[in-house]
Order: C-alpha cells, then structure tokens, then sequence
C-alpha cells in the first residue's frame, strides 16, 4: 500500500467540483493528515472539463504526482482526462444513471463503482448534494471515518443552518452504506488519521496574510485570474486592522491608486497576472524613478496576451526583470512555496521601505490554486518584522533640510537611500516626480545631477547586496556533480524528485532560488558542478539564460509550458533522462 | 494647522516656464488661493498633477505633491487621500490629461465620489507638443494633426460627470481671480468629488477660445436665478451648448464621500512593528 493516496473529482465547470474537492481536502486536514491540492480549470463559468485533485499522506506532501487512486467521475471526459493517472485497481465512482454516463466505459483492471449518487441525494432532501453522496463513498472505499467528513461538512454550510448540514451528513452516509451494502470489494486503502492541527491555505491567501501580517493597509486591483483570490482574500479582513480595498476601474488605475496610498505612507500593493503587469509597466516607472515603496503581485499565468489564463507558467520573468522603458532600479522576490508566499510578500514589504523601491512578488498560477497543509506555526505572527527605513518625523527631519530649510527627499547618501517624510510631517512639504529631479525633487536636466539620481538609485541595489541574505533554499546532497537550479512552485515537485532520484541511486543537490534581482551569485556552485540543470515552467528557459548570463556558462534545461505543472515522478524520469543523454554524448 | 496661512505660502520658489500670458498662471493662484482660504496648509496639503503644460503646477506650489504619468492624477489621488483622510487632496491636470488618455479614470473617480478637489485646465488645446487638437477642441478647429479640425464632436466634460453620478460640479475662468477662486474653494470643502472645469486659454495655440471669446461669452450663474442643488435646471445648462456658463452648476448636498461610506478614517502609515496583535486569528481561519 502506497503511503500517499490520490483522490479526485472531475467534471463540468458549474458542477461543484471545487467545493466538493474542497469539503474532501478540509476533511482530510482536520483529521490530522497533510493534504495538496490541484486543480484542472477552464476560463468559463460552466460546462468544459474541471477537475479537484487531492493527494495525502501523513508525512508533509507537496506536489502532485501522476497517479490517481480514486476518481470521482461526472463525466465520460473526466475518466479520458484522467487515463494516464489511473493504474490497475483504480476506483471510479460514478451514477450510470446520469445522461452523461450512461454508456460509462471502465477501463481494463479498474473497479468501477455505479451509484445512483442522484437518487441517492434525493432521499436525502435534495438532488444537489450528489456529490456528497460520492464523497461518502469515496470515504468508503478509503477507509477513511466519516466523521471527518462531517466537521468539513458543517464548516462549509453551517452559514446555511442546521438541516442543510444534517442533509449533507445523511448524503455522505448514504453514499458510504450503499458501498459497504453492494460491494464486497476489498479496497487497499486506509487513510489513518492523526491528532495533529493544521491549516489548509493556498498561495494567493498567503499572500494576503502576509500582506496584512506585514502592516500593508490598502491595497487595489483588478480581478484576474489567477491573481483574484488575493483582492477577495483582503476584502473583510484588511478593514479589521484599519485598511481598505478599493476595486480599481483597470490595472492603469490599480497600480496608480497603489502609489498614491504609498506616497501618503501607507504600505500598499496590488496584485495582478501578466496582462496587468502589461497595463502597470508605464506607472511601474514612476514608481521607482519617485522612490515610492510599493509590492507589486504577479502570480504569473500563461501567455503571451490571453493565452491560457487559467494555465501554469512562469513566462513573465524577463518583464519583471526588465520591463519599462529605461533603466529601472527593481527588486524580484519569488517564493517557493505556499508557506513562503506568506514569508517572501512580509519581506518584499521590507524591501520596498527599506529601499524605496518598487518590489515584485513572482508568484505563479500552480502555487496560487494550491492549496497545502501546514502547522499553524508555520505562519508564527511574532516572528514577523517591520522595518520602515529611513521615516523622518517632525524632529529628525531637520536633519535633512538644505540651507533655505527645504527638505531633500533625493538627498544623494551613501547608501543610496534617501530620508523620507509623510505628508503631514512638518516642514516636510516636497514635489516627487517621474522627471529625472534634484536632491529637493524637482525637475532638473543638470548633467551632473542626472548622473548622481541615477547612481544613487542604483546604489540602493548595491547596498542590498551587501545588507541582505539573498541565499538559496538548498536540499539534496550538497557533494553531487550535479546540480539542479529552479524558481518558483517547482521547488515541491523537486523536493519529492531528489527521493524518487535517491531511491534509484541518483543524488542531485538543488537549490531553489527565491531572489531573482538582487539575486545571488551561483558561480561558484554552478563550477564545482560536473552537470547544471535549470528546471522551469517556461519555453526558452528565462530563469536559465539568466544563469548563464551571471557565470559565464552553459546549462542544460528542463523546460515545460503546455500548461500543466511538474509532477514529481516525471520530473524525476526528466532529469534521469537528461542525465543519461549526457552520458551518452559524452 | 495655522490659521495664518498665507497664499504664498503654497508658492516654491521655481518660475513659471508657462507662457507669458498663459491661463494656468491665473489658475494656480486661484487653487493657492482656495488652499489657504479652507484653512489647510502645505504640509497637510497633497498636490497631484497630470502630465501636459498643466502638470507642471505642482512643481510651481509647495506642498507635498506628485506629478505622475500622464492621464493618471484621478486615482494617484484618491489612494493619497484613502490613505490619510486627513490631507487636503487636490488633483490637477488638462484637457488631453483628463479627458482623452484620463477619460476612463474621470468618469469612475465622480462614481467613486472620494473627497477631494479635481481642476481641470481646460485650453482646448494641446500646448505642451505644441499645438494639436484636444477631446474639447471645436469640431473644425485646425491643427497641425487635424487639418480640417477634428470632426468629432468635442467631449462635453460636465455632461459626462453630471451621467456618472458627479456631486459637485462647476466652472471656472483662470482670469476671473475671485470667482475662481471662490468655486475652487467650494470644490475642496465639497464632502465629495468637487469638479471644476476651469477655461484657461492657451495664448500661443489656440486662437479661437482666447481669453475675449470668454469674456464675451461666459454667463456666471451667480448673476442668474440658477439653483445648483436642482438637478434638472443643472442639466438643462450642461447641456446647453449655445453658452459657457461660469460658477457652480450643480451640487449635491446630501453626497457622502466614499470614505465616509466605508468607513475609511485612519491614518494608514499608522502601523504597529510587527504583526498585529490578533494575527493569529488569520491563521486558525484556516483550520
């Protein structure tokens, strides 16, 4: 018996499957045991395939993988989705007597489960909660005690009153005894669970804690996929600690409602994918020419233009590197992982008013849908900082006047970082503009004084470097030839790779880098290694060409862009497969 | 805040490089004018500008300020002003910048109805590149862009903020010192969005809507019986386009700003230095 177990529910958009995934993954961490979620979407409001995957186990699981132990299936298309996941004994739950299913086909060596989930429902009050009914059987055929289900249950529709939970629970039983009732099948399944807590968040709620965690009080955007949980997230809960979010008319808007928050000293951000990084990249300019503090979200879809807005990819990282006219004096965070979405958006905060610059937080599409078990320590509120930077109040400002008692927002400083004062401090009064400027902030073209703005900007950089730990997350055998670089959510599926390399003799060491400007420098890791693999969700590998451009070397790529996230055991069956084309050229 | 503020006090000591004669000179002492009349002061004063000849005020003022990109002061604005409900907010920019590349920003800032003050430097030209026509220039005004004038009708700005649910909405003369002055001043203690159309010739470009076309022209609604808080009569001179009307057109009295109706009073760069108190509330909502 495998120590994880991968379930899920297919159908059309508009069939409940995410919230029928989602009753299932909250049942499974309340009763103590670590849960990962996917999700299959399309861009429509109903009909098109769906589908909710959950994997579990006792141990931490943090990536999906290509098999499927038991489907719920809506639909004949969910089964044909799903073939190269299911494998011999598979289960597929399913009601022949819907329409779509009547002429169900079962592949070969698979248990097919017929339950009239419909029927069923309707005995229970109502034919909408069929796929409870399936969520009761499925508890059946995992071994899995109901109970759990039944707390899910309650936290999903107690806002709904007493009789609509007691429903469901009837449902769930249902669908459990007709199991037990007509079929003697011995499924190999037993979901044990543990007494453990844990919390089941995903990246763009992580986001929005880490926002709130970090003193962030307004923030706008636009709703787009996948980046709109993050706005509905900080809705309801930002106004509790004195926020406001404010629904912007566009991205333009979005980004300029941001910087206007942060000129008046709010910590402030927006969040958005690629097409709204497109509209911001104009204002992005003003706000590290004007010195404004700011986090800007992308969590990265795929493109170019509309391209598939509800796909994986991490094809925007030359336009946060990049992107605007000019030179553009930037940071790039990119968390790894949930967990570190929440850590990496506090930092990216400090960033942004320790340097007054303009942050951006690469976060991407599978990571942002996801949603992961942790220990609520995870996300330890007294471990968070707030570090404001150079805030001056009525007293410590004189300091940075000029003679005639002007304040000096671009004061030119060693360090690169000027003092800054909001408005409403005294004497503090001053122009910020996107024209180049002098010391006080207004518009100069002096030659001089336009390489002095522009080195000082630049120097805010160099002090980062040399303030800041921009390490690596390092994991594997820190000895091997090989080395495996990535960014992103694939740090997960490179995590369960390493054990699945291990287990056929392979040891690889990978470092998963956070920072992509400032960013650290791998040369000497990358030269006391026989083989560099950059691993990415993009096609011409823009993280690796990166690399390549720091150390003055070439490495191999594993790249994929057709939408779809790594799973662990392909990415293992990839990097062996590079691996072994080396030999063989060699 | 001090009572004695003086109007100059919101002047810096850099020169117009407007030209000479230009109608923004006669607007921005107009708004300084405003500022010191309803009592704030240039700390507690928040300047955003627009970009075009008329985005160079806030370089020209002193108080904390923004010029930003062009077409985008209205929701700069509102975020300074949601930010720290305490500032005295004004936004100020040009025909080009308000209603061509701004237009989208106008119409959702007079829904939005965010308490702050909106001047819009209205020359029915471009200036800055020199002469080209503008989303208020006249139907067959010439320029070097449209040499048989634009043959679109010209934006009617007042008409599209009375559609959008505006609750302040008014016009003004740069030259006509008191009355503009007077009605900018209403505009930024209006609890709302206080709009102000401000006629504001370009001497160098625009050899049609000049400074005697306006005195020749303006009909102040101070000298009439109009009664800017009756909806109808407001409309029936918005859309009156055989006069220019000068004063306040329409307003709302019973507007309640946005901040007012969510609540939004708390200066924001208030923050404690570490998480809040509660933080771990967010947490357990995961459970």
């Amino acid at each position: 018996m495998p120590a994880d177990f991968n379930w899920a529910i297919g159908g059309e958009a508009g069939d409940g499957i995410d919230s029928t995934g989602k009753i299932f993954a909250q049942a499974l961490s309340r009763a103590g045991r670590h849960v990962f979620t996917s999700k299959d979407f399309a861009s429509r409001i109903r009909g098109g395939y769906t589908a909710y995957k959950v994997r579990t186990a006792i141990d931490p699981v943090q990536s999906v993988v290509d098999r499927l132990d038991v489907l719920i299936a809506l639909t004949q298309r969910t089964i044909d989705e799903n073939l190269d996941e299911l494998h011999e004994g598979s289960v597929i739950i399913y009601d022949g007597d819907r329409s779509t299913m009547a002429d169900v086909e079962i592949p070969e060596g698979m248990v097919g489960l017929d339950i009239p989930l419909k029927a069923l429902a309707e005995e229970a009050g109502g034919a909408i909660m069929r796929n409870v009914v399936a969520l009761g059987a499925a508890c059946a055929v995992a071994d899995f005690p109901i109970e759990n289900l039944d707390s899910a249950l309650q936290k999903r529709f107690g806002g709904k009153g007493e009789a609509i939970v007691e429903n469901n629970k009837k449902a769930a039983r249902a669908g459990l005894e007709y199991v037990h009732d007509e079929y003697d099948h011995e499924f190999d399944y037993d979901l044990e669970t543990t007494d453990e807590d844990y919390v089941l968040i995903n990246g763009d709620q992580a986001i929005g804690m880490g926002a709130i965690a970090a003193g962030c009080r307004f923030y706008a955007g636009y709703p787009i996929t996948p980046a709109t949980d993050v706005m509905e997230y900080l809705t309801g809960r930002i106004e509790r600690y004195g926020g406001h979010v404010v629904q912007a008319e566009d991205e333009l808007a979005a980004i300029n409602l941001a910087l206007g928050a942060a000129r008046a000293g709010a910590r402030s951000m927006t969040a958005t994918s690629g097409p709204g990084i497109d509209l911001m990249t104009e204002t992005f300019g003003l706000v590290a020419t004007s010195e404004t503090p700011l986090v800007i979200v992308d969590v990265m879809r795929s493109g170019p233009s509309t391209g598939m807005p509800t796909k994986q990819e991490q094809g925007d990282l030359n336009m946060m590197l990049y992107g605007g006219h000019g030179e553009i004096p930037r940071f790039v965070v990119a968390p790894t992982s949930i967990d570190e979405c929440f850590w990496k958006t506090v930092e990216a905060f400090n960033f942004a008013e320790k340097y007054q610059v303009p942050v951006y937080v690469a976060a991407d599409l599978a990571m942002a849908v996801t949603e992961q078990t942790f220990s609520p320590e995870t996300f330890d509120m007294d471990e968070v900082e707030i570090d404001r930077g150079k805030v001056v109040d009525d007293d410590s400002i004189d300091e940075w006047l000029d003679e005639e008692g002007r304040f000096q927002p671009h004061a030119l400083t060693d360090d690169g970082v000027s003092p800054r004062a909001f408005p409403g401090t005294e004497q503090g009064a001053h122009m910020s503009t996107g024209l180049e400027h002098d010391e006080l902030g207004r518009r100069t073209e002096d030659r001089s004084m336009r390489v002095e703005q522009v080195d000082k900007r630049d120097r805010k950089v160099e002090t980062a470097k040399q303030t800041e730990d921009f390490s690596p997350r390092e994991f594997g055998d820190a000895d091997s030839d090989t080395l495996i670089l990535s960014w992103g959510s694939n740090e997960g599926a490179l995590v369960e790779a390493l054990d699945f390399l291990e287990e056929d003799g392979i040891d690889v060491r990978f470092l998963s880098v956070p920072y992509m400007f400032p960013r650290p420098d791998l040369t000497e890791e990358i030269e006391a290694a026989d083989e560099v693999i950059v691993v990415e969700c993009n096609a011409t590998g823009q993280f690796a060409n990166v690399v390549e451009h720091d150390t003055l070397t070439r490495v191999k790529r594993i790249n994929k862009y057709d939408g779809v996230r790594f799973k662990a055991d392909e990415l293992a069956d990839e990097i062996k497969a590079t691996l072994d084309a080396e030999e063989v050229s060699a | 805040m001090s009572s004695n503020v003086r109007f100059t006090d919101f002047k810096s000591d850099k020169q117009p490089t407007w030209c000479p004669g230009c109608g923004d000179f006669g607007t921005m002492n107009g708004i300084m004018k405003a500022l010191a009349n309803s009592g704030t002061d240039p700390d507690n004063t928040f300047m955003v500008a627009g970009i075009g000849c008329s985005g160079k005020i806030g370089t020209y003022m002193h108080s904390y300020a923004i010029h930003g990109v062009h077409g985008r002061s209205l929701p700069v604005a509102a975020g300074v002003k949601l930010a720290n409900p305490d500032l005295t907010v004004v936004a100020a920019g040009g025909d080009g910048d308000g209603y061509s590349i701004g237009a989208g920003h106008f119409i959702h800032a007079v829904r939005r109805n965010v308490d702050m003050a909106y001047t819009v430097m209205d020359n029915r030209i471009y200036g800055l590149t020199k002469g080209q026509a503008s989303p208020t220039s006249r139907e067959d005004f010439e320029t070097s862009t449209t040499p048989d004038g634009p043959q679109q009708p010209p934006v009617n700005p007042l008409a599209l903020s009375l559609a959008a649910g505006g609750t302040f909405i008014a016009q003004s003369f740069a030259t006509d010192h008191k009355r503009h002055a007077e009605i900018v001043q209403e505009a930024i203690e209006h609890d709302g969005f206080g709009f102000v159309n401000v006629f504001s010739p370009c001497v160098t470009f625009n050899d049609v809507d000049t400074y005697d076309y306006f005195r020749d022209n303006l009909v102040d609604l101070a000298d009439t019986d109009h009664d800017p808080t009756d909806y109808d009569a407001a409309k029936e001179k918005i859309l009156d386009s055989s006069k220019e009307y000068e004063g306040i057109i329409y307003k709302d009295e019973s507007s309640v700003s946005y901040e007012e109706k969510f609540g939004v009073d708390e200066d924001m760069s208030d923050i404690p230095s570490g998480a809040p108190d509660d933080a771990m509330d967010l947490v357990r909502e995961f459970y």
